[in-house]
Parts: structure tokens; sequence; C-alpha cells
């Protein structure tokens, strides 16, 4: 059995301008030890998917309307808040993308550690006080026992987000979710915390979801990759099958969005890169059609695609899509995509 | 792109030894200068008329600084700027605000460089305004036909910033940088903030646009592959100073300077084979950084 399994999951957010649905029918399931990259633009629901998880989120507005959320087993969106506080750290857990806000700037890093493991077991003030040490010569704290001391302010942001994953993993946690980690630090910080991350998933056996926007990210994190347009999931497979032979066209068209940084010169300087035109649906009143039609070059008018959403489906063994359009299905030469 | 020369190399926009301290205080009621911040600390490089200079660096390097200084928003505690064969460091108050006819700016955040309390028209119109430039009557034709230019429904001059997307603001930020007709625009960051898909959009436009005036670009970003896509060379800045610089080219495939190579090291790409293959090469670069005796990275 999936350590996760997240089943047809609907969190809705009930608002005076009409019923936002954020997320709105997604599954997927991972395994002990494994990646999963959820990537999408703005606003497509990754985010909101990583609170429904932890159930964070804000009750009002928010409320899962359907759906479960396995963990083990157990369905997590059954639980009451008492039972969802022994399992959020102990079990789970979740750093977040701005370590300049995640943390408390009244109180010293030493506190904000030792006040998670104590939350969540018996251990004593000095022990808890050691274990902080040792997690903090574990994420790559220099000089950690001094530190402990130390108030937010007095650490760079790739060391606060060091001090989010410490507290993260104070607790041993089998799932650490962690949203855009990365996105507010600089390249070669960012290069330093995903192999951090990485090193602990592997030495700690954890299961990892990775939610962000930055498609290299992806490819160099994760096992399995989801991207999620509107609400839901649009295409599923292995970060390799999907980078090699990406199927929807939203997919598509993100990968040609980006700036190449390695390959031919003239051809980097000549070519343009393609920019999908319009923008994603209002998710008050999501059209009943396929939810990227409206922006994709394949849709047209005859296309029952343009009426009826296309369902999930696998085209190939682990590839799952959700398009009328995928590209081994197609048949002549590709449509130009038009700025 | 014509190759018109104004300055004494031949060069558009020509920095020398441009240095930007900011001074530390300590002292309360005595205030005295302590030691100082070199934000940009001897910088130097050349841009060609048509040509697109990338400066990249990360957050802290300077290149934001170095932006503000060339365009005299910020005045720079040493160094030479010249544009247009003039030398911008010592010119007057009045001289300079002709200056600015020629020289832009597009900024990063397009939430907060436009004036929520003004209409697209209005907007895009001030520089005009501010400059004297056409009648009324007239700058409501130009301001119509910029926004056509840029991509943008000319239908919606009266409305406000605030009803419009990332991309559609930054679309009228290029509008207003575009209204005086300048030889040089300073894109802050431009895309930054943008979606992907978004984000080619507006690269596409710039590119469209260079082509289409024969527009100077210094393109400042933290992102080495926007950077690629815009630039024809590359200057790459680390702590105030430029690193590295020539063509893109030669940047991207033989980097010489360390930080550079550690740099491109850490982008990851898409391409999951190929980011393998990086991520060794990145731990590398790393141990060999660790036994050079320099373990800043």
């Amino acid at each position: 059995m999936a350590l996760l399994e997240v089943n047809d999951l609907k969190t809705h957010f009930f608002t005076r301008e009409g019923v936002v649905q954020a997320v709105d029918g997604i599954s997927f399931s991972l395994e002990k030890g494994k990646t999963l990259g959820i990537v999408g633009e703005s606003g497509c629901g990754k985010s909101v998917t990583a609170l429904s998880i932890m159930g964070l989120i804000p009750k009002p507005p928010a409320k899962i309307v359907g759906g479960e959320v396995l963990f083990d087993g157990r369905d997590l969106t059954k639980l009451g808040e008492r039972e969802m506080q022994t399992v959020r750290g102990n079990q789970v857990a979740m750093i977040f993308q701005d370590p300049m806000t995640s943390l408390n700037p009244t109180l010293r890093i030493g506190t904000q550690i030792t006040e998670t493991i104590r939350t969540h077991t018996e251990m004593s003030k000095q022990d808890a006080r050691k274990r902080a040490i040792e997690l903090l010569e574990e994420v790559g704290i220099p000089r950690s026992a001094e530190r402990l001391d130390d108030y937010p302010h007095r650490f760079s942001g790739g060391m606060r987000q060091r001090v989010m994953i410490a507290i993260a993993l104070s607790c041993s946690p089998r799932l650490l979710i962690a949203d855009e980690p990365t996105t507010a630090l600089d390249v070669t910080i960012q290069a330093q915390i995903l192999d951090l991350l990485d090193e602990l998933r592997q030495e700690h056996d954890m299961a990892m979801i990775l939610i962000t926007h930055d498609m290299g990210v992806v490819a160099e994190v994760c096992d399995d990759v989801a991207i999620m347009y509107a609400g839901q999931i649009v295409e599923q497979a292995s970060g390799f099958e999907l980078f090699e032979k990406p199927e929807h066209p939203y997919t598509e068209a993100l990968l040609g969005a980006l700036p190449q940084l390695e390959g031919d010169e003239r051809e980097i300087r000549q070519s343009r890169l393609t920019a999908i035109p319009g923008r994603p649906p209002d998710l008050v009143n999501p059209p009943e059609a396929c939810r990227f039609a409206a922006r994709c070059p394949y849709a047209s008018y005859e296309d029952s695609c343009t009426e009826v959403e296309p369902q999930l489906r696998e085209i190939r063994a682990g590839h799952w899509v959700r398009t009328a359009h995928p590209t081994s299905e197609r048949s002549g030469e590709r449509e130009p995509v038009n700025a | 792109m014509s190759s018109e020369t104004s300055s004494s190399n031949g060069a558009l926009l020509s920095v020398t030894d441009l240095e930007k301290h900011f001074p530390i205080r300590k002292g309360l009621l005595v205030e005295r200068t302590v030691g100082a911040v070199k934000a940009v600390d001897g910088v130097s490089f050349d841009v060609a008329e048509g040509e697109t200079l990338g400066l990249v660096g990360e957050s802290g390097s300077g290149k934001s600084t170095t932006g503000y200084c060339i365009l005299q928003l910020m005045k720079q505690t040493g160094g030479s700027i010249q544009f247009m064969g003039k030398e911008l460091t010592t010119l007057g108050r009045e001289e300079l605000r002709r200056m600015r006819r020629e020289m832009q700016i597009v900024f990063q955040d397009p939430y907060a460089s436009l004036d929520p309390r003004m209409t697209v028209g209005g907007i895009v119109a001030e520089p005009l305004e501010v400059h004297g430039i056409g009648t009324r009557k007239s700058r409501t034709e130009t301001v119509r036909r910029l926004l056509d230019i840029v991509g943008f429904n000319p239908n919606f001059t009266n409305r406000y910033p605030h009803e419009f997307s990332g991309g559609q603001r930054q679309r009228i930020g290029v509008a207003r940088a575009l209204a005086l007709n300048p030889k040089l625009i300073v894109c802050d960051e431009p895309v930054s903030a943008l979606d992907v898909s978004i984000q080619a959009q507006i690269l596409n436009l710039l590119k469209d646009l260079q082509r289409d005036f024969g527009l100077t670009y210094l393109f400042i970003s933290h992102d080495l592959a926007v950077v690629r896509t815009m630039s024809d060379r590359i200057a790459v800045m680390n702590q105030g100073k430029l690193v590295e610089i020539g063509t893109a080219e030669q940047v991207y495939h033989e980097p010489k300077d360390e930080y550079t190579k550690a740099l491109f090291a850490a982008v990851p790409v898409p391409d999951p084979q190929r980011q393998r293959e990086r991520k060794a090469e990145r731990a590398r670069l790393r141990q060999e950084a660790r036994s050079g005796g320099n373990g800043s990275i």
C-alpha cells in the first residue's frame, strides 16, 4: 500500500463571488521514500493541495468538499483537529516558500526547534536542546551550539530555510511537503538546499512532495511529476518519461516557454519562446469543456473537448494525461502556437 | 541594427570604474562613518547601439544599483558614465532631464511600479506630458499606438492597473518606457514576477521591439537562462565587482571565472538525464573550491 493516497480530492473556497473550485478532483499516490513533484503556474491549486493534505486550509472560507487523503490507510480529512495535530509534525511535516516569514522573529532559533520537539515527544528540556544542536548540524549550520541562541534575523535566507528544514525533520516525519522551498533563494543557495533535501530524504527514507513552478527543480529532484492546471492534474508520469515525451499540450507549451540555458547559441538567440495565449479559466465558473481548450492550439470547434471535459487516461504505462489531443495521437504537422 | 557611433570608442553607453559606496554610520549624536558597503566597486563595460548586454548576478551583487547609477536615478560615488557621447555624471539638471528622453527603465514588479490611482492612458502619457511632447490630442493618439505596439488593447486606456494581470501590467510598463522613443532601455528583472508562459510573452515582445525600433537594452536579471535568450553579450557581477564579461557564447561555454562556473552549474535545467550530469559537475566544482581553499560557494 502506498504511504499517501489522494483520491478525488476537492477543496473549494466559499466566497462572496461564488464557489472557487481551487482543487477539483485530484488523485495521486506516493510510495515510501519517493519524491513527487507538483508543478503549475500561480493559482493552479498546487499549494491548496498541500495545505489540504496537512489540514491547514483556512476554514472558512475553504472546505474539503469531497475525496479522501489516505495516509497509511487513515483518512486525514476525517480526523479532528486534535488528532490531526499528532499527525502534523510527527508523520507529515511541511516547509514553506518564504523562510523570512515562517520563523517567529521574536523567538530564538533554539526555542523554536525545542518547542516543536517537546510538543510531539516527552523529551526533557536538556535532551530537546541536545537534539536541536544535532539537527542544526545535520542541516549544515556551522557552530550549531552557539547559533541556537540567535534570533532569526541573524541568519541569511538560505540558513533560515535550513532552520525550517531542521524543525520539519525534528520528529522524523515520514512525509515532507516542501512548498516552493527554494523560490526565494539565489540559485547557488537553491542548489545547496536541494542537495540537502535529497540527502536527508535518503537518510531518513522519507517521502517528499515538492511543489514548484520551476521545471528545472523538478527535473533535478523528482521521481514522479504531476502537472496541475486550473485545479486539476492534467498530466502525470515519471520524471524521465514526462520530460522526454510530454503528452499534454499545456505541458508541451510550458516546456517550450522556458528559455534554454544550454544549446546552440544561434538557435537560442533566434528562436521565439512559446507563449501561451490567454489566461487560465475563472475557477468560480470553470468551463464544462476541457479547462485548457480555450488556450489549446490543437482544440477546434468541431472537437468534443470544447464541450465535454476529457477524462484522465493512461496513455502509456504509468503515464496519465487529461486531453483529447495528446502528442502521440496527433497526426500531421504541428500547428504553430500564436503568441 | 544600425552601428551609429556616439562615444569616443564607438559605444552608445560606456561605463568606466563605476563605484557606488554606501557609508556605514555609527553613533547617535555624533555620527561618524566607520566603513562602506561597496555595492558597486569599479565596474566598467561598453554597450554598443542596438545590442543587448545582459547583467547577471545574485541578490546583492550590485546589478540593479549599476542600472540605477547609469540612469542617474542614484548618484554614483565614483567613475564615469558616457552616454551618446555625453558624460552623465557631471550634467546639470536641465541637461540630464533632456538626456532622460533617450534612456528609460522597465521595472521588475508590475504591481508596484504603476501608480494605482492613474488610468492606463495616464500612465503611458505621463512621460510625454513631462517632456512637453505633442498636444493633448496627439498624445492620446500616441498612447493608443504605443499600447497597440505592446499588445495591450488600446480601448482600455480609461481603466486602472489593478484590473489587469501581471503580464498585461508589464506591457503597460513597456509602453511607458517606449513613449519617448528612447535609445536605451534598462530592463531591471522585467519578468521575474511573472509565470513562465507570461514571461515568454514579454520576452518575445522585448525582442520584437528591439528588432523594430533598434533599441539598446541593458538587461538585468538573476535568471541565467532568461539572460541567455536575450543577450548578445553577458556581464557577470558578484559582490559589487564585474567578474566576467564576454559574448554570450564565451561566457556560457567557456566561463573563466570560478564564480561564473559555480553560478552556471547551480541552475537546474528541465531535463532529468542532463540534470544528473550537471549535479555531478556541481559536486565536483564544490569539491575543487573546498580543496582550493576558498569555500565561499
